[in-house]
């Protein structure tokens, strides 16, 4: 049992460790308010992260997410703007848009039986291109619901957990008992597990593999609602990037990329980790930006490298081969 | 998975009379010499090799088509200060840098790999090629240490690929994201800009009356080509691509292939970002490259190569960049604006997944475009 | 159907099932009929129907022609979903569950017990430690992996969920394949229980021994058309394998014996062995002399291919080649040293599936001469037209890729990649498992053809009657090391059987 855990427990660790290093080096890391921070700037982060957790669970990998992010910080502002669609509203549309695109590549890749990887591709380029369509220019959001919903928050001893970290607490709260909790979820890490045998036991691949990539565009339709609050912008270059980050977060959160093994719990540490190793270098000053890339490059390699010496030594031999 | 079912069929087929086999057989002492064409086409595909590739040939002439329609000089080519202008030359010209890293990215992929660092290569050996000219190294010494440098990238990826085995998606994902961060590390956060003739020369000198990078992209291309068909590496290649453990067996040191393949990959990327930095006389860490792993990856799937590994072709894969490039051309000559390109290249990504897919292939045996199917 | 004595009423009834692919009619009117309470084997060649009769029966196919009827309805299951609420359980060959999901996610996947509409995962182990114990697998911890279970184990784990989604009818494909004969009487058991239960169960196999030890009835298919059925004390072996083949063949392999030669060691292995791996062993084997390896799976006998074939590096001994030592530490230093090895598992380990006939078989030979050397298209066409001649591969030509070959003739093609290389040691692990009974024969006779050409090799094989008809020398393997040698007369299935035995 220890096993199953042991990936999960590192993270942990390597999280607890670090935020310990950090308070030692900067006395004022321990505030709530440090603390909040860190959980409302990558509050976008960790829902896309969580859409992924579950495509990477089922041995999947969603390239697409970025794009829809910025497709939809996009949508909204033109939505809110000039279409003077009411902005509750316009976040239903734009939910509806991301879950029925991701459905489409879900469906695309269960009928075709193309790989993920290829297919995501297609449509990163397909949401990056639609939203330089709607406006290459960044859209500034001024619609006062945007400003009620930024200050509404909750005070926690000194710190605010904005509205935008509560809700990726909840995503990851519910992405938690979807995953672990429900046949849904059971049915995830079975396409991981072996796809053919999962078939074969009656699972329904299709389904579920359009359920998954739906589930993944809508949250990053969700992602981008929470983007586009927190930079009150819309804009077509937004979230460049962001797949590589929620991917990282999720592998160094100890899911196993070929699928099957994790824990949405994980990937929830794996952005605080992200998040910490940024707030370091902000807090820090000296160190440039760049330092924050080589740093989860070599966090990801060193996990990456951990979870594949614990299969070899578990396997007894150097012949487990995903391939 | 898909396609078990439906290749059991023709295995049947091929066992359950035998009379049209003995006839076959003794047909085909006649037919090899037919069969034995030489060069990179045979790859013993089918029985009318040239085929297979309809679909890359049809799919260049198609987008050329295009291409005249919106602009009927397309084709128009002139001589200027011994070198050749047009927009042909242009689509060449521009598209070296992924034509380059598709080569390597062929290899890498027809091992059942994949290489996202690519662009992050380019950007480390651009912004080594950038700091050291700059520095006051002779342009020579400075090539061999980008060139080296994209050689270890290549080579750590390969270490970690083939003797830690871990997932090439995985390996290269470390790299992609730290790459950038090195890169950065060594232009220490500035874009370095450079005056240098002999080095720009890569990206606007021309020989043979072609542009200095076209030439690079043909050089670096029969080079690849003899590496890979004039040897029995290609054949190799394909078999640890197929199956690694059965290849392991019959004796191929698989391991030294997959290595040596992610090396061909760092050095074609290292080419290519010493084009592009070349060409902006500057190294631009965040940027250069960028997103060209996709792209090259693209032209390779374009050229009919499964992302499953397996049977490759070189030649094609350079045709696949080409098209890429030529889209993009096409929709800036047509006046539509770039931001265009990333629709056109959704759809035809969409189209070639509809082409390869080991769902409608299995329909057809010969299906040209046809994946292992797993 | 008032003739048929013993076994309940008819479950399931199949009548005219037709089944066609592109240029082959796969299934030609068959019918086929299971009691309630029987086991029945169904058996025939590779090609002969079977597993397309299976496909449509568990809706991975659909039928051209032709009635199911389960319990007197018509049916026409969709998918395999479809058949398993139609109460039709399958299991495969290779277990088809989830190895990284618990045993009892493994049991209850898709029909978790909920709570609230969430998962019970406790109410869901309880159940599952109930299902186990019925089985005789009171030690395993529903919450253990699966991947972490031995195959047998999870043999019946998979028909433990079949038989728990309420089948009525079993379908067990080749589930012995991989299974040593402890393992087969354990799930024999457990068979005969759903049998006094009145499940229906459908047995296919390649093991004839075990169709006689286990089956009631026989039901022979043949080219897509149906035998005949049979009760299984009504048929002699000799009629079951003439209906199988459609033609009568001689009984009994002929028996080649020579005296003990007197050997001149080509290959010896001298104490080679590696901890908690394999016990050091002694072999010495001449040219032209075929050495037989018998025992049960795991005792050893795979580990001695793998040693000896450089796949695991030994940590003591010395081999010689011809009197001198030599360094084996990789497949490529075997190969360079002459060695050949065909694999038990010939699709994972085996054939190179895109690639063609003809590279396959040139394979071994291209990886001596190493990279720098290619060996030229027109030389490759000569050794592959060669070698498809030579052992009567049947093939349209040699560019087919050799996924689309049957058993057989993949077998076929891997020994001739290692012929090429002209090897002077070759090492067959189970040369004949998964082969239809033509091809069995026809490879049987080229190890004995091999031997008279003067080549060394080592015959790995659980069919001790071939063993026992090729082998100049026989080591029996238990326990991870070789117990016992037999030679000359010594050799019989019995005293072979007695050695496996005598210290289970």
């Amino acid at each position: 049992m220890t096993r199953r855990f042991l990936p999960l427990l590192t993270t942990t660790g390597v999280f607890v460790a670090g935020y310990l290093l950090c308070m030692a080096e900067f006395h004022n890391f321990a505030t709530a308010r440090v603390a909040c921070n860190l959980l409302t700037d990558n509050a976008y982060l960790g829902i896309t992260a969580v859409g992924m957790t579950f495509v990477i669970l089922s041995g999947g990998i969603d390239l697409s997410v970025g794009s829809v992010i910025a497709f939809t910080t996009v949508f909204l502002a033109i939505a809110i703007g000039p279409l003077r669609i009411p902005p509750l509203m316009a976040f239903l549309i734009a939910l509806a848009i991301g879950a029925a695109f991701g459905a489409a590549m879900g469906a695309v890749i269960h009928a075709l039986g193309i790989p993920p990887f290829i297919v995501t591709l297609a449509g990163m380029f397909l949401a990056r291109g639609a939203s330089f369509l709607l406006s290459t220019e960044s859209v500034p959001i001024t619609h006062p619901l945007y400003a009620m919903l930024n200050d509404l928050s909750l005070p926690i001893s000194g710190g605010r957990l904005g509205l935008i970290a509560i809700v990726m607490l909840l995503v990851f709260l519910a992405g938690g008992i979807l995953a672990h909790r429900t046949r849904f979820g059971a049915n995830v890490f079975a396409l991981g597990g072996n796809p053919a045998s999962a078939r074969l036991m009656g699972v329904p691949v299709g389904r579920t593999l359009i359920l998954i990539y739906m589930l993944s565009g809508g949250l990053a339709a969700l992602s981008g609602i929470v983007f586009s609050l927190y930079t009150s912008a819309g804009y077509s270059l937004a979230a460049t990037g962001t797949e590589l980050d929620a991917i990282a977060a999720v592998v160094i959160g100890g899911v196993l990329l070929t699928g099957g093994y994790g824990y949405v719990f994980g990937s929830f540490v794996g952005i605080l980790i992200q998040g910490l190793i940024q707030t370091f270098i902000t807090f820090d000053g000296t160190l440039s930006s760049w330092w924050t890339k080589i740093a989860v490059g070599a966090l990801l390699f060193s996990f990456i490298g951990v979870q594949r010496l614990f299969q070899v030594f578990w396997s007894g031999s150097g012949d487990v081969d995903t391939a | 998975m898909t396609n078990s079912p439906m290749a059991r069929p023709s295995s049947r087929q091929s066992v359950s009379s035998p009379a049209a086999e003995g006839a076959s057989m003794r047909m085909s002492p006649e037919a090899a010499p037919l069969r034995a064409a030489p060069g990179f086409l045979k790859r013993g595909s089918g029985p009318v090799p040239g085929r297979r590739f309809l679909p890359q040939i049809g799919g260049l002439g198609l987008v050329l088509l295009a291409d005249w329609l919106v602009s009927p000089q397309f084709f128009a080519l002139r001589l200027q200060d011994g070198r050749l202008f047009g927009s042909v030359i242009d689509v060449l010209n521009r598209g070296a840098p992924v034509t380059l890293l598709s080569l390597g990215m062929t290899l890498v992929i027809a091992t059942g790999g994949i290489d996202l660092s690519v662009g992050a290569v380019i950007a480390i050996s651009g912004a080594v090629a950038a700091s050291l000219v700059n520095g006051g190294l002779p342009v020579p010494l400075t090539i061999i240490a980008a060139l080296s440098a994209g050689i270890l990238c290549g080579a750590w990826n390969g270490l970690l690929i083939s003797v830690l085995r871990i997932q090439p998606i995985v390996a290269t994902l470390t790299l992609m994201v730290a790459g950038r961060g090195i890169a950065q590390l060594i232009t220490e956060g500035v874009i370095v800009t450079f005056v240098n003739p002999s080095l720009s020369e890569i990206a606007d000198g021309s020989w043979f009356y072609l542009p200095a990078p076209v030439m690079l992209v043909l050089g670096m291309l029969a080079v690849t080509l003899v590496l890979v068909r004039a040897t029995a590496l290609g054949l190799m290649i394909e078999a640890v691509g197929v199956n690694r453990r059965a290849s392991e067996l019959a004796g191929i040191g698989a391991r030294s292939i997959i290595f040596l393949v992610y090396v061909w990959s760092g050095l074609c990327a290292a080419v290519a970002g010493l084009v592009l930095t070349a060409d902006i006389k500057g190294a631009d860490a965040n940027n250069a490259g960028l997103w060209l792993e996709l792209d090259a990856i693209l032209a390779v799937v374009i050229g009919g190569t499964s992302l499953l590994g397996g049977r490759f072709s070189v030649v094609m894969a350079v045709l696949g960049a080409w098209i890429i490039q030529a889209m993009n051309t096409g929709i800036l000559l047509s006046g539509f604006p770039p931001e265009f390109n990333l629709i056109v290249k959704s759809v035809v990504v969409l189209v070639i997944l509809v082409v390869q897919s080991p769902v409608l292939g299995g329909l057809n045996p010969r299906s040209l475009f046809c994946g292992r199917g797993r | 159907m008032t003739d048929w004595e013993g076994g309940g009423s008819a479950l399931l009834e199949i009548r005219g099932l037709s089944k066609k692919f592109p240029g082959v009619l796969a299934l030609d009117g068959v019918d086929f009929t299971l009691r309630a309470g029987e086991i029945h084997a169904l058996l025939g060649e590779n090609g002969a129907g079977k597993s397309t009769l299976i496909k449509i029966l568990t809706g991975v196919y659909r039928r051209d022609g032709g009635t199911i009827r389960l319990d007197g309805n018509d049916i026409c299951p969709t998918d395999v979903a479809d058949a398993q609420r139609l109460r039709i359980g399958t299991v495969y060959q290779e277990v088809n569950l989830l190895p990284n999901l618990s045993v009892a996610e493994n049991l209850f996947l898709g029909r978790q017990p909920l709570r609230w509409g969430l998962v019970d995962h406790r109410g869901m182990r309880r159940r599952a430690a109930a299902i186990l114990a019925d089985y005789g697998l009171s030690g395993v911890d529903p919450a253990t992996p699966l991947g972490h279970c031995p195959v047998a184990v999870q043999q019946v784990i998979a028909i433990a969920r079949a038989v728990d989604l309420s089948a009525k009818v079993l379908v067990l494909d080749e589930p012995t394949a991989s299974l040593d004969r402890r393992e087969v009487e354990m799930l024999f058991r457990v068979m005969r229980d759903l049998r006094a239960r009145g499940i229906g169960i459908i047995f296919i196999t390649h093991f004839l021994d075990q169709v006689y030890a286990i089956c009631d009835r026989i039901t022979v298919l043949r080219n897509g058309r149906l035998v005949g059925e049979r009760r299984t004390d009504q048929l002699s072996r000799l009629d079951l394998v003439t209906m199988m083949l459609g033609r009568a063949m001689a009984a009994g392999a002929p028996m080649r014996r020579r005296e003990a030669v007197a050997r001149r060691g080509v290959v010896a292995f001298e104490g080679v062995g590696k901890s908690r791996y394999l016990h050091p062993f002694d072999l010495e084997i001449g040219a032209g002399e075929v050495v037989g390896m018998a025992g049960l799976l795991g005792s050893g006998r795979t580990e001695t291919a793998r040693l000896m074939f450089g796949l695991e590096r030994a940590d003591s001994g010395r081999i010689f080649v011809d009197g001198r030592p030599v360094r084996l530490r990789s497949p490529k230093d075997a190969v360079r040293l002459a060695f050949g090895y065909c694999p038990e598992d010939r699709k994972t380990d085996g054939i190179v599936g895109d690639l063609s006939l003809r590279a396959n078989i040139i394979l071994a030979l291209q990886a001596r001469r190493g990279w720098m050397r290619p060996l030229s298209s027109r030389e490759q066409e000569a050794i592959a037209q060669t070698f498809i001649t030579r052992l009567d591969i049947r093939t349209p030509d040699a560019d087919r890729p050799i996924q689309y070959l049957s058993g057989g003739n993949q077998q076929k093609a891997l020994l001739a990649r290692w012929l090429a290389t002209s090897p002077r040691f070759l090492i067959l692990d189970e040369p004949t498992r998964g082969i239809d009974v033509g091809a069995h024969g026809e490879i049987i006779a080229l190890i004995e053809q091999l031997c008279a050409e003067g080549l060394a090799m080592l015959v790995i094989s659980s069919e001790l009657d071939e063993v026992v008809s090729y082998s100049d020398r026989v080591l029996v393997m238990r326990d991870r090391r070789s117990v016992r040698t037999l030679e000359g007369t010594d050799i019989t299935a019995d005293a072979i059987m007695a050695a496996i035995a005598a210290g289970a």
